[in-house]
């Protein structure tokens, strides 16, 4: 019954945040231990036999049989539809250990496929199976009732026994395990004490006790050693209605059809699978059966019988406790001496903590092995796909433990802790929004049990007098503290539970000092009269917070059922309510409130109307809250994160140290030093630069500059003058040579580029800072102390007056480039390079800033000026270096290169006269001439210009032009011609 | 004028030290002089005024009525309140924004100026350039976000009064300790949020343009946030870098889970150092051609 109507409970939506997905938390911290401990004890094997299994398990591959396995005899012969899941792992020369998993009421085997699946990986095989009257098995539902679903476990065990892949302990008794949630669980502790075979248990959100989870009243003195104990229901209790209808109509209704059912479908009694679905002739049906159809569906006729009775009653027969019991493992537990871990959750207002404590002290006076796991979940509430993920671990665990390996002396007591639960919060159930985040506590015991030491109990005064309530006539209205299956949702509407006005007495304690953390079920002493001698009461224990906010910890309520009251209210009878078993934490501040209340919507209540009289006890009541020491697990898991996070910083720091020292190391090694440096400011020897898409800005480079000279680049655009530049800046990687900047190599980062100012490309100032501000923070930005700026130097040069404290934006293009040349000088440096200086400027500015830089060159510093225009390097510098497609085509003085007394271009009057006039060129000494389509052009080698002249001025020929032709144009025209041709 | 004498041994001038070139407060005052960090800041003194304004014009009586639990709903009951309520709104989105601003516009934005190339020629060796930018973009998003949290600190306390912490579950704090948390929130909000930071910080040695880095980051996250809502991908979603981007929320519990908090911080850290690394990397590698 767990999981379907688990099923559609879902969580509170609009949680503030999603909460971690299974297993990733622990992925992250092993993965990363994982890798240091590799990293640290390399070499030394390490894997754990631990590690190995999972590596085995992990890898194996499933598969599966389906099988309708034939059990039971004579009129309760039912076929059951089984899936078993085989591991590759297991096989005749080594088998493996089985386990049955057993599903929860209104499921099917398909339900557990998951888990199946799950553990089949681990090695396990693995058997699932439709009880009788569920999914596609025949027969009827008999509630776990030892004759029938207890005997076909048995017959599945045979049939385990059977295969040469399952281990067996015996012939004819497999090594197996049975684990299964709710009915299931109930038919894993019935197994092991009905089957011997059955080696260990994992019952799970299950019973003790049908009569006392149907028919609880937690009033009289409980076995006081363990945390949640509730005294077992005697002669009467108060019926738990609404779940009982509801567990009743799940297996109430009949399978496929109606008519499929009375025609011979495969969910009706007696019948078999196959055949055509007849035609049902009604005439035929025998009414009775159709009635028992209709009212009892799949339930066996006396289960069917013993639910109508309490239905229409509301109280406990015997005939009804017959049922019941049989169906209970609580009379049985005796027998059942394998290792058992219970599990059983802290939002189940089905069955309690109360049942598994039950179960554990019953399992434990056997002597064998019982572990209990509390978790967030229960028939209320779905636990959390992390939550269910541990627990699916925590049982596998159990079975490695206990099954795979029984025989290891190694792995004696390895099956974990004996006790666990949810760290306690105070948060009300439901409200998992910011729930305990899946921390639970682990202790070494569960308190109280064989041979352990007893819960402690801690002892909060309660106050409130004698409170007189009243009981409706007829039950209604009703208080609604928790609905079946919906306790979450009523934590949802607001988080408070709705009490009626008078039907309730209150006891609160004073406000705590300190938090107290309840886990398990407190008890209180009260004084009750009642008139009839008889009462139905309802006790509540609240968390109050101190702005009035009040919340029922997972929505539990103890039901009690009073006989022999005292009517006199000067005498009134004292009895022992045992409250809810919870899980939770009452914060300092909040008080501790208990509320005995007359109604409760989830149960039968008395149609007379009455007034009872509740009163504490003696001087005042007192809450004995049980407490249990443990370790909470995320604080053991934090240890690992600190130390985690001590090797991330250790590494980072390491890291930093090896960045640091190689860094060191690297600048000491920084190639040798020129020896003639000083001389030569700035030398580029064989540099290339090629890209990586074989585009070659810079092929084999070498000039050289001296000292004081104002060295000219002049190319073509896309001759790679920036990109020498560039290189030099140490801003591009050249592929190969080497670039010296007074004899040290530049490169990136290199200490003498600080004896280098630069404008390349673009004036890289900040647009929104005044002039003034650029090139304060530029020299702010060196480090270098503020007296060697020279600031005010450079602000002349730039010589924009007032305008120097305006924002950079507003400027126009001379005035950001002067700026940007005034921030290059800044320091005054002792190479200065500067790309395309006077772009932008208009003519009065190019003269100024020429005068600028020739001055700067006559302090003994070097220039090297960028341009693409022949008279811009003709006026400004003294040497020139020639460049075009990235090499370079010529190297000297502007003398050498413009060339005195080379060639003479002369333009005729008369193109008629061009023979002529080479004639008497040719005629001087040492000339050449030759006609070209611009003129004639005359080598003159030696002869002045005007000689020339004056021989073609005598010999009649008309020169209407007469200008020096310079190689360096010759050179760079052709190369510009050929590019743009 | 001779230039032999002002020079030292390893061929720098006289005066040029290269760990005291781009020092942090100079980073920080070219910062300080953009109106982007001005304005952001002041985004971030004005932002929880507007939000203390829209919860006053909306009036609590819907909110009231609201019974999903979420911070909102208490975020009038107190200054702390309404604190945790602003950094709530302001997580997946905002603060992202911020981070990415910061570390994404560091080094672009130098190369969009074309200042970039002087700086390098300083010489401010590469790797320190980036150190005192990061630092910078550490110290700028910091600030904005304890700006933030000290302006709604102070300004929730004026509206809504300087009470204890109420959380969602009725649960109060004192004072002391819920400033105490609220110091832890803005911690690990700090590392975790360097996770964009420093993916920004990586994307910007990339781009020459500060809006691609800026934004490259601030995607990139979106498309993890839009990822982690399909719950078909399971616990791959872990290790998201959005992953845990809410596990601050943790301190507000009692005792605090630290296990995603713990786990936020490492793996953060582990993406910073990642992203960082390879900003580095590249960076050193790079050819600078702004």
């Amino acid at each position: 019954m767990a999981r379907p109507l688990g099923a559609f409970v879902r969580p509170v939506p609009g949680s503030v945040r999603p909460r971690p997905r299974p297993g990733a938390r622990a992925t992250l911290a092993a993965l990363l231990t994982a890798l240091l401990t590799a990293v640290l004890v390399a070499g030394t094997p390490a894997a754990t036999p631990a590690a190995i299994a999972a590596e085995d398990g992990s890898g194996a591959a499933v598969a599966t049989e389906e099988a309708r396995v034939p059990s039971g005899s004579g009129a309760d012969a039912v076929e059951l539809d089984t899936t078993l899941f085989v591991p590759d792992s297991a096989t005749p020369a080594d088998p493996a250990p089985a386990v049955v998993l057993a599903h929860g009421f209104g499921g099917s085997k398909d339900s557990v496929a998951e888990d199946a699946r799950a553990l089949a990986t681990r090695g396990y095989v693995v058997l699932t199976y439709s009880a009788r009257g569920f999914g596609a098995s025949t027969g009827q539902i008999g509630l776990n009732d030892p004759r029938f679903e207890v005997a076909d476990l048995s017959t599945l065990l045979d049939r385990l026994a059977g295969r040469d892949d399952v281990l067996l302990d015996a012939p004819g008794d497999p090594r197996v395990g049975v684990a299964g949630g709710s009915y299931g669980g109930a038919l894993a502790l019935l197994g092991a004490a009905y089957d011997d075979r059955v080696d260990a248990i994992a019952p799970q959100i299950t019973w003790n006790s049908l009569t006392t989870a149907f028919f609880p009243s937690r009033v009289g003195d409980a076995e006081p050693t363990t945390v949640a104990a509730a005294p077992a229901t005697g002669e009467t209790g108060v019926f738990k209605q609404v779940w009982a209808g509801l567990f009743f109509s799940i297996g109430g209704a009949p399978t496929g059809g109606l008519l499929d059912a009375l025609g011979g479908g495969p969910g009706a009694p007696g019948g078999g699978p196959g055949g055509a679905a007849p035609a049902v002739d009604p005439a035929s049906l025998d009414p009775a059966t159709v009635e028992q159809l209709l009212t009892c569906g799949r339930f066996r006729p006396e289960v069917c019988a013993a639910y109508q009775d309490a239905a229409t009653t509301g109280t406990l027969t015997p005939e009804i406790a017959a049922v019941l019991d049989r169906s209970s493992p609580a009379g049985v537990l005796d027998r059942v001496d394998v290792p058992t871990l219970l599990v059983q959750g802290t939002q189940d207002s089905l069955f309690g903590l109360d049942q598994a404590d039950a179960n554990a002290r019953g399992i434990a006076a056997t002597g064998a092995p019982v572990a209990v796991v509390w978790y967030e979940g229960g028939h209320d509430a779905q636990a959390s796909a992390e939550t269910t993920e541990r627990l699916r671990e925590r049982v596998a665990g159990w079975f490695d433990r206990y099954l795979r390996d029984a025989g290891d002396p190694a792995r004696a007591g390895d099956g974990g802790p004996a006790f666990e639960f949810p760290a306690p919060t105070g948060v009300a159930s439901g409200l998992a929004v910011q729930g305990g985040g899946g921390r639970t506590v682990t202790a070494d015991a569960y308190p109280g049990l064989d041979g352990t030491a007893p819960a402690d109990r801690v002892a909060v005064p309660l106050t409130g007098g004698v409170q007189p309530v009243t009981a409706p006539a007829g039950g209604s209205p009703a208080a609604l503290t928790t609905y079946p299956g919906l306790g979450a949702l009523t934590a949802a509407l607001g988080g408070t539970t709705i009490e009626i006005p008078g039907q309730s007495a209150a006891f609160e304690s004073a406000p705590l000092d300190q938090a107290v953390e309840v886990v398990g079920a407190g008890t209180v002493d009260l004084a009750v009269t009642a008139p009839g001698g008889t009462a139905t009461l309802f006790a509540k224990l609240y968390d109050v917070g101190p702005d009035g906010v009040t919340t029922l910890p997972a929505g539990l309520v103890a039901p009690l059922a009073l006989t022999g009251l005292s009517a006199d209210p000067a005498a009134p009878t004292t009895v022992t309510v045992t409250l809810p078993g919870i899980v939770h934490r009452f914060e300092a501040g909040h008080t501790m409130r208990v509320v005995v209340s007359t109604t409760d919507q989830a149960f039968a209540l008395p149609a007379e109307p009455t007034v009872y009289g509740i009163a504490p006890v003696g001087d005042g009541a007192v809450l004995a809250a049980p407490q249990v020491p443990g370790e909470t697990s995320a604080t053991a898991g934090v240890a690992r994160w600190w130390v985690l996070l001590g090797v991330l910083v250790t590494l980072g720091l390491l890291g930093w140290l090896a960045a640091v020292l190689w860094g060191r190391r690297r600048r000491r090694v920084v190639s040798h030093v020129e020896p003639d440096g000083e001389d030569v400011p700035l030398r580029f020897t064989g540099i290339t630069k090629a890209y990586k898409d074989g585009f070659v800005a810079v092929r084999d480079l070498s000039f050289e500059v001296r000292r004081g000279q104002v060295l000219g680049l002049l190319g073509p655009n896309g001759a790679g003058k920036t990109t020498s530049l560039r290189m030099l800046m140490g801003l591009i990687r050249p592929t190969e040579g080497r670039i010296s900047i007074f004899g040290h190599a530049a490169g990136p980062g290199a200490p003498v580029l600080s004896r280098l100012g630069s404008f390349v490309e673009g004036t890289g100032l900040q647009p929104h800072l005044s002039g003034r501000d650029n090139l304060r923070l530029y020299w702010a930005a060196t480090g270098r102390p503020a007296e060697d700026a020279h600031m005010e130097e450079a602000i002349e040069v730039a010589g924009l007056g007032a305008a120097i404290d305006r924002p950079v934006r507003r400027y126009s293009q001379g005035m950001r480039q002067r700026v940007a040349i005034a921030q290059a000088m800044l320091g005054l440096p002792d190479l200065l390079v500067l790309d395309e200086p006077t772009n932008g400027l208009d003519p009065p500015q190019i003269h100024a800033m020429r005068e600028v830089l020739r001055s700067y060159a006559a302090t003994g510093r070097t220039v090297i000026v960028s341009s693409h225009l022949l008279s811009e390097i003709e006026q400004t510098c003294s040497h020139v270096v020639v460049m075009a497609k990235g090499q370079k085509i010529a190297q000297g003085t502007v003398e050498e290169i413009v060339g005195a007394g080379g060639a003479v271009l002369v333009g005729l009057a008369d193109g008629a006269d061009a023979d002529r006039a080479v004639a008497v060129l040719e005629g001087l000494p040492g000339v050449a001439a030759e006609r070209t389509d611009e003129g004639v052009v005359a080598e003159l080698d030696g002869t002045s210009r005007a000689r020339a002249l004056q021989a073609l001025v005598e010999a009649g020929v008309e020169v209407e032009a007469f200008t020096p032709r310079r190689r360096l144009e010759d050179a760079f025209l052709a190369l510009v011609g050929e590019e743009t041709r | 004028m001779t230039v032999s004498g002002h020079v030292q041994p390893t061929g720098a001038v006289a005066g040029y030290r290269p760990e005291r070139t781009l020092r942090l407060s100079v980073e920080l005052r070219r910062q300080f002089k953009r109106r982007r960090t001005l304005g952001v800041l002041a985004l971030m003194v004005a932002l929880p005024l507007i939000l203390i304004g829209a919860l006053q014009l909306g009036g609590s009586e819907e909110a009231a009525e609201n019974s999903r639990i979420n911070l909102v709903d208490v975020a009038t009951a107190s200054g702390l309140n309404f604190t945790l309520f602003v950094l709530f709104a302001t997580t997946s989105f905002f603060l992202v924004v911020v981070y990415a601003l910061f570390f994404g516009d560091t080094v672009a934005v130098e190369a969009q100026w074309g200042s970039l190339r002087y700086a390098l020629a300083t010489p401010i060796p590469r790797a320190r350039l980036l150190r005192q930018k990061w630092y910078a973009a550490l110290v700028l998003s910091v600030g904005a976000l304890v700006t933030l949290v000290a302006v709604a600190l102070v300004a929730g306390g004026l509206a809504f009064g300087f009470g204890d912490l109420r959380t969602p579950v009725g649960l109060s704090l004192d004072q002391g300790e819920a400033l105490l948390r609220l110091a832890g929130m803005v911690g690990y909000l700090a590392v975790h949020l360097l996770v964009v930071g420093t993916l920004a910080f990586w994307l910007s040695t990339i781009t020459d343009a500060p809006l691609a880095a800026v934004g490259g980051a601030v995607f990139t996250m979106f498309v993890f946030a839009i990822l982690d809502q399909v719950e078909q991908l399971g616990s791959i979603r872990d290790w998201f870098p959005t992953a845990e981007e809410f596990a601050w929320t943790d301190l507000l519990q009692t005792p605090v889970d630290s296990g995603d908090l713990f786990r936020g911080v490492v793996q953060s850290l582990v993406y910073a150092a990642v992203f960082t690394a390879l900003g580095f990397r590249h960076f050193a590698r790079r050819d600078v051609t702004s």
